[in-house]
This record gives C-alpha cells, sequence and structure tokens, in this order.
C-alpha cells in the first residue's frame, strides 16, 4: 500500500512541475509574440503561430500518451490526481459555446441569461452527491458500463448506447463548427479548410492515446483557456472599476449600466431611431418579395434625398450618411438577398434597451410568470442534463481513488466556477463601454475596436446611420453575440497579441471538448456495442484498435455534417441536456440509492424519460415541427408554457416514476446485484466483490 | 457479504449529509430563483441582490458545498473504517 502511495505522490509532484514548467514557458511564448508584434509582426502571423503553436504542442502530448492498453486507453490507468482531473474536466466541460458564446448571451438577455451559468455550475452539486464517488468505486470504462452491470442485460445497455450517442453527436457537431469558425476568423483560412485543420487538431489529442491522451492535453489546454478568458477581463475590470477582481467591484458599473438604459429609453434622438428601426425592418419583409427591385427603388429615393440635402445645404455629416447609405445599397441584384435579411435584422431594436439586472420583465403579471417558469427550467434541465453527460461522467473513472473522484469534483467545479463567474462581469462591462463610448460617438470617429470590427463580419457589428444624425444611436447597432468576447482586449485598449491568445482560448475549448465527446461516442460503438455485445473474446489489442479506428471514423462523420453550416445548432446544443438529464439521470441515480430498482423499471424507465422528452421537443419546437410536418399552434402542445429547450423538466419526473412504478411491480433484483450496490456504497468492503475493468 | 451496523450507520449518515447539502443546493437554486425579483429591492456594494446570487454567489455556495461534502465524506470514510489509505 505504501509502495503505491508514494508512487502517487510522486506522479503527483512530477506532473506539478512539467505543467509549471509549461505554464511558464506558454507565458514566456506570449511575451515573445507581443515583442515580436511591437516589433513589427503582422496580425495574421501572430494568428497562424497561435494556432500552429498551440495545436502542435496538443500533438506532441497526444504522441507521448500513446497506448495500446485497455486501461491506459479508455480511463487513462486511473492514476490522474484529483487536481488534475479537475482541470481536465474543465477543459472538457468548457465548450466553444461557454468560452465565446456565454459573455453574449448575457449581454442580451441580462439576468435571465443566468440561467446557463447557474445550471452549468449547480450541476456538479448533482455529480459530487450522487454519482462520481459511486462510479468511481464501480470502476469499468463507459456509462452504459455501469447501467449494463446494474441492470442486467444487453437492453438497458443498448438504450445507453443510443443515449449516450444521440446526445454527444449533436454536441460534437457544435464543437467542430466552432473550430471552424475560428481557425478560418483568425488565419483567414476557409470555413471548410479550417474545420479539417481543426480535426487534425482534435485526431492528433485523441486518435494515438485515447483517454490518457485526452486527459493530459485537456489539462494543457485548460491552462490556456483560463489565462486567455482573464487577462482581458481582469484588464477592462481595473479600465472601468480600478479593482483587479472586477467579479466583486462591478456593482458600480451595473448601476451606471442601469442609468444609460433610462437615458437611452428616453432620449428623443432613440427614440426616433427605435421608430426608424422598426419601419426599416418592416420595408426589408415586404421588399424580400422582390430584392433587386426593391433595393433599385431605394437607391432612387436615396439619391433624390441626398440631391435635396445638396440643394438646402444640409450639414456635412447629413450628405455623407446618406452617401454611405447609397454606398450600402447592392447595385448587384444577386446580393439585394442578403442586403434585406440584414437589414431585415434591425427589427430587434424597435424596442427600448432591456433593464439588465432585471429577472423575467414581460407585460402582463402572467407573462413574467411563464418568463420565470422558464428560467427555472433552464436551471433544471441544464443541472440534470450536466450530471447525465457521459463524456463528463467518464472523467471520474480515472481517479485513482473514491477519495481522490469527490476531492476532484470540488476541483472541477472550482476550475469552471473561475470562468462562470466571469462570463457575468464581463457583459456589464462590455454593455457599459457600447452604452458610454460607442452610443454617442460620431460616425467619423468611432472607438478603434468599433471600426476595425464593422469592416471584419457584418453579422458581429453593423452600424447603420438611420436618421443620418452622423452620431450613433443604440437602436442603430446590430451586434452578434460572439463579439463581446473576442473584441474584450481591443475594447480593454490591449494590443493584438492578446486578441491572438483569446483565439487560442476559444480554440482550447472548443478542441478539448470535442476530444472528450468524441471519444465517448468511440467507446459506445467500440467498447459497449463490439466487446461487450458482439465480440466478448475479442482480445485486448483488438479492442484498442477497434475503437480508434471508430474514432477515425465519428470524427469524419461529425467533420462531414459540420461542413454543411447546419443552422439551430445552439439548440441542438441546450437540446442534448435535456434528453441526456431524462435517459439517464434516473437510471443511474436509483442504481446507486434504491437497490430494489430493477432491469424493467430500468429499460421502461429510460425509454419513458427519453420518449416524452423527444416528443416535446419535436411538437414544440420548429425545426422538428417543419420535418415531421406538425402545424397546430406550438402553445396548442406546451405543458405550463414551457420551452421545447426544457424539455427534460418532464423527462426527468417520467423517468424517476415510471423506474418507481415497473420495479414495484415486477420482482426484485437478485442478492448478485445487492452485493453490487452495496459494492459501489464503500469505498472499502472487506470481503468485496470486484468489478474493476481490465 | 454480510453489512455490519457499522455500515449502515455509515451510509446513513451519508444520506443525512446528501440531503441536508442537497437542501442548501435547492435554496441557492430554485428559492433564490423563484424570489429574484424581490430579492433585486435589496442592493449591496451596487448589486441588485437577486442579480448578483444568479451570477456569482450561488455558484460560490455550489463550490462550498462540494468542498464540505468530500471533506465529510473522506473523513467519515476513516472512522468508519472503509477508506482506502492515504494516497495524498
Amino acid at each position: 500500500m505504501s509502495a503505491v502511495i508514494s508512487e502517487n505522490r510522486a506522479f503527483f509532484n512530477q506532473l506539478r512541475k512539467y505543467y509549471g514548467v509549461y505554464t511558464g514557458g506558454f507565458v514566456g511564448f506570449v511575451i515573445l509574440l507581443a515583442i515580436a508584434e511591437q516589433m513589427g509582426l503582422s496580425r495574421q502571423w501572430i494568428g497562424y503561430w497561435f494556432l500552429f503553436a498551440t495545436i502542435a504542442l496538443y500533438a506532441i502530448i497526444g504522441v507521448m500518451s500513446r497506448t495500446v492498453d485497455a486501461a491506459e486507453y479508455y480511463v487513462a490507468g486511473r492514476r490522474v490526481p484529483a487536481f488534475f482531473n479537475g482541470m481536465a474536466t474543465g477543459a472538457d466541460w468548457m465548450s466553444a459555446a461557454s468560452f465565446i458564446g456565454m459573455a453574449g448571451t448575457l449581454y442580451f438577455s441580462g439576468y435571465d441569461g443566468l440561467s446557463f451559468v447557474m445550471g452549468w455550475t449547480g450541476g456538479y452539486v448533482l455529480v459530487a452527491l450522487f454519482l462520481a464517488p459511486y462510479l468511481r468505486k464501480f470502476g469499468q470504462f463507459t456509462i452504459p458500463d455501469f447501467l449494463g452491470a446494474r441492470y442486467g442485460g444487453n437492453i438497458v445497455r443498448s438504450i445507453g448506447i443510443f443515449a449516450a450517442i444521440l446526445c454527444s453527436f449533436t454536441y460534437v457537431v457544435a464543437q467542430i463548427y466552432g473550430v471552424g469558425i475560428i481557425t478560418s476568423k483568425f488565419t483567414g483560412l476557409e470555413f471548410g479548410v479550417g474545420v479539417f485543420v481543426g480535426l487534425a487538431g482534435i485526431l492528433v489529442c485523441s486518435f494515438l492515446g485515447g483517454m490518457r491522451a485526452v486527459t493530459w492535453t485537456q489539462v494543457a489546454q485548460y491552462i490556456i483557456l483560463i489565462i486567455a478568458y482573464l487577462t482581458p477581463v481582469v484588464w477592462l475590470g481595473v479600465k472601468h472599476t480600478g479593482i483587479p477582481i472586477p467579479q466583486i467591484a462591478y456593482g458600480y458599473t451595473l448601476q451606471k449600466v442601469g442609468d444609460l438604459e433610462k437615458k437611452i429609453t428616453a432620449d428623443p434622438k432613440e427614440v426616433e431611431a427605435r421608430g426608424l428601426a422598426k419601419a426599416a425592418a418592416a420595408e426589408a419583409s415586404a421588399a424580400l418579395k422582390d430584392p433587386a427591385k426593391a433595393a433599385a427603388e431605394r437607391r432612387a429615393s436615396l439619391e433624390q434625398r441626398l440631391a435635396k440635402a445638396k440643394a438646402d445645404n444640409a450639414p456635412d455629416y447629413v450628405q455623407k450618411s446618406i452617401q454611405q447609405a447609397l454606398a450600402n445599397t447592392p447595385t448587384n441584384p444577386a446580393k439585394a438577398q442578403e442586403y434585406w435579411s440584414a437589414r431585415r435584422n434591425l427589427g430587434a431594436n424597435a424596442n427600448p434597451p432591456r433593464k439588465h439586472a432585471e429577472p423575467f420583465p414581460g407585460a402582463t403579471e402572467q407573462a413574467r410568470d411563464t418568463a420565470r417558469l422558464n428560467f427555472l427550467g433552464i436551471v433544471f434541465c441544464m443541472m440534470f442534463g450536466t450530471a447525465a453527460l457521459p463524456h463528463i461522467l467518464m472523467r471520474y473513472y480515472t481517479t485513482p481513488s473514491v477519495r481522490q473522484a469527490r476531492t476532484s469534483v470540488f476541483w472541477s467545479l472550482f476550475f469552471i466556477f473561475l470562468l462562470y463567474f466571469t462570463a457575468p462581469c464581463l457583459a456589464v462591462l462590455a454593455k457599459y463601454d457600447v452604452y458610454s463610448n460607442l452610443v454617442g460617438s460620431k460616425f467619423s470617429e468611432l472607438p478603434a475596436w468599433a471600426a476595425a470590427w464593422r469592416l471584419v463580419d457584418p453579422a458581429l457589428l453593423t452600424i447603420t446611420d438611420l436618421n443620418f444624425d452622423g452620431i450613433v444611436q443604440l437602436a442603430e447597432i446590430a451586434i452578434g453575440g460572439d463579439i463581446i468576447v473576442l473584441a474584450t482586449p481591443e475594447i480593454a485598449g490591449l494590443p493584438y497579441v492578446v486578441s491572438g491568445l483569446v483565439a487560442a482560448g476559444g480554440l482550447a475549448a472548443a478542441l478539448s471538448t470535442a476530444d472528450g465527446l468524441l471519444l465517448t461516442i468511440a467507446n459506445a460503438l467500440g467498447h459497449d456495442l463490439y466487446y461487450k455485445m458482439i465480440a466478448p473474446n475479442a482480445p485486448t489489442a483488438r479492442r484498442v484498435m477497434v475503437s480508434k479506428v471508430l474514432l477515425l471514423v465519428v470524427a469524419l462523420v461529425a467533420a462531414w455534417v459540420t461542413s454543411y453550416k447546419p443552422g439551430n445548432i445552439l439548440f441542438l446544443v441546450g437540446a442534448a441536456f435535456s434528453l441526456a438529464a431524462s435517459a439517464f439521470f434516473p437510471a443511474l441515480v436509483l442504481g446507486v440509492f434504491w437497490k430494489r430498482a430493477n432491469k424493467w423499471g430500468a429499460i421502461i424507465g429510460m425509454a419513458a424519460g427519453l420518449g416524452v422528452c423527444m416528443y416535446y421537443m419535436s411538437v414544440t419546437y420548429p425545426f422538428f415541427r417543419d420535418i415531421l410536418g406538425v402545424t397546430a399552434p406550438i402553445a396548442s402542445y406546451q405543458w405550463f408554457g414551457m420551452n421545447a429547450i426544457s424539455a427534460g423538466v418532464f423527462g426527468v419526473p417520467v423517468g424517476l416514476l415510471t423506474i418507481w412504478i415497473v420495479s414495484l411491480l415486477t420482482p426484485a433484483p437478485d442478492a448478485e446485484v445487492q452485493a453490487l450496490v452495496d459494492h459501489v456504497r464503500y469505498p472499502v468492503l472487506e470481503g468485496d466483490i470486484e468489478t474493476r475493468g481490465t | 457479504m454480510q453489512l455490519s451496523d457499522k455500515h449502515r450507520e455509515y451510509w446513513h449518515k451519508n444520506l443525512v449529509i446528501t440531503a441536508i447539502l442537497m437542501v442548501v443546493w435547492f435554496i441557492a437554486t430554485f428559492v433564490e430563483g423563484w424570489f429574484a425579483r424581490d430579492l433585486n429591492s435589496i442592493t449591496f456594494f451596487g448589486f441588485p441582490l437577486g442579480f448578483y446570487m444568479s451570477a456569482q454567489g450561488s455558484l460560490a455556495i455550489y463550490v462550498v458545498i462540494i468542498f464540505i461534502y468530500a471533506r465529510y465524506m473522506n473523513a467519515l470514510d476513516k472512522v468508519y473504517g472503509v477508506h482506502e489509505g492515504d494516497d495524498q
């Protein structure tokens, strides 16, 4: 025993040294690039350096961690210390959506966006209290493994495989999509090429070494992503609050944002611009019937207006604004469609700004109550989904002991918390900058970051002078959520090298999550389906080989799906949480906490939970309604006004209840299963059975 | 294998701490969320309380809950002789 202990401790110290040197090296690399930037290194080259240096780094770790041993390939040899497993889980967990999208969501939806922040952290309480230590004691390789052993038979395992693939695949497509966007944005490569460069980055981490390689690259990726996220926010925080811990100090900034909201709501110029935004959107909707003709008409009317302005000797900025509007209206009929679609989005600016800190705004008491129910519904689904997503639960198989599994959940949430409690603060700081500096500035003298980003991508930032007064009104700004994180370094006045760092962080977030998910899918097929159900006598080397080949196939299929740029991707990610919660959570938790839960309870309960969840989504979400040809209004299908994303609110209780009723109606599980339950409940039992996978 | 009374007591204590922490979790999440509008009338350091709890406060409570659970259970393992040795 003591030999194992000192070995574990030595391993921990060794890791600490390696990653300490690594972190120092990375910071040194960023400083070197910063110096090179001052000496004239171009932005594109900074982008290339960050992209290729980090991917090369992950590749080196991936190659060094290659293995053909099953325990190493599936669970990293079960010797990942709690602290490092926490970092790896953090990277596994935080996706491109968390890193780039979260702050943007909070910018737009204010308080109501916090449901995701709460759900994606509070779920770890459920992981810690109900799952991680017990799964670790059980100690096999996958989540269907546990379901198969606890409930017996291949039916439960099959449902587990189906659900694991269903929720992981939609999720992995979203990650590869994120990788493609980041690579193409920061290097100028095409989206399709970016996807495949990113895919190479994903595969070098996981292909040769499975979980072992994924674990050690994820630790490296966490370090990069957290440095990249916190650096610009702390800087921006110092700029606005004077204190380097903006997460505590942004209260007064929030108050100032509130004051600005009131001012903007009442300002007559803003009222005028909001009216014009509404009119422009209505005009655009009508124009989309015949975009080219409408564009020609608009050009004609603008030319008249310009002639009149010249005749009236209108001020210079009015003439400039009209000229600009003319230049923006396409003469090419092919571009007209795009022009009007973009202009229709101005409709979002027809309303006064929402109050950032106000929960559940609504016109009537009933609307507010529905908003509150939906808020809590999302919190519920994100939490229970977190505690049921196989790629997260799998990580707790990799610690050396039950004790470390418990501690590891603490570290996981701590490392995740660092990013999630910063995002709400970033949203407020960025909003303050937009409301106080961008709004009210002259079109001829926009803040530098705004001037730069509106040229990069109109989807991220478009500013249109609707009332031709040469001054920016809030209602004239159309902003894409991703810009909040991407432009923060520039808003804070940091050099471009920090923007490159943020891109590297976003890439690390997307790659690490994609790796964990791909591994989950490949293992569900290679381990659960092939080895456990088709070829139980396959030698170890062949099992690992099959898993590796499947990993490659799944990765290519996912990249192929991604290259079609499927819309609705964000909904699908949210949907994955509801699906996972409904399918897995009841069966896993009752499997540990209720000995009487049996095979038929689990089969029918999992199917019922998943079924209710899928039914609710297919009748209330437009994407599925279109596919299935559902035409009756959404409201007629909704229960308690709940939105499709929160379908798990119904799936989870139905699953729990069904397992309970069906189990009581059918015979109790045998003594062997009862012994298995005792086995997972106690970290050590005398005369214990052995369930560890080999 | 037969479970002793001591084992049952260990499991019972585990259930008790789990239940207590779940109550805290429930209050920090759903009770807080339900009353967010009312909590917002209280202000400290410029923050409306409801907003601050959902953005930062509840998150910190979750971290503390898991910390307490890990500490308590790791100690309980030792008291009831079901621990796995002192690996760090």
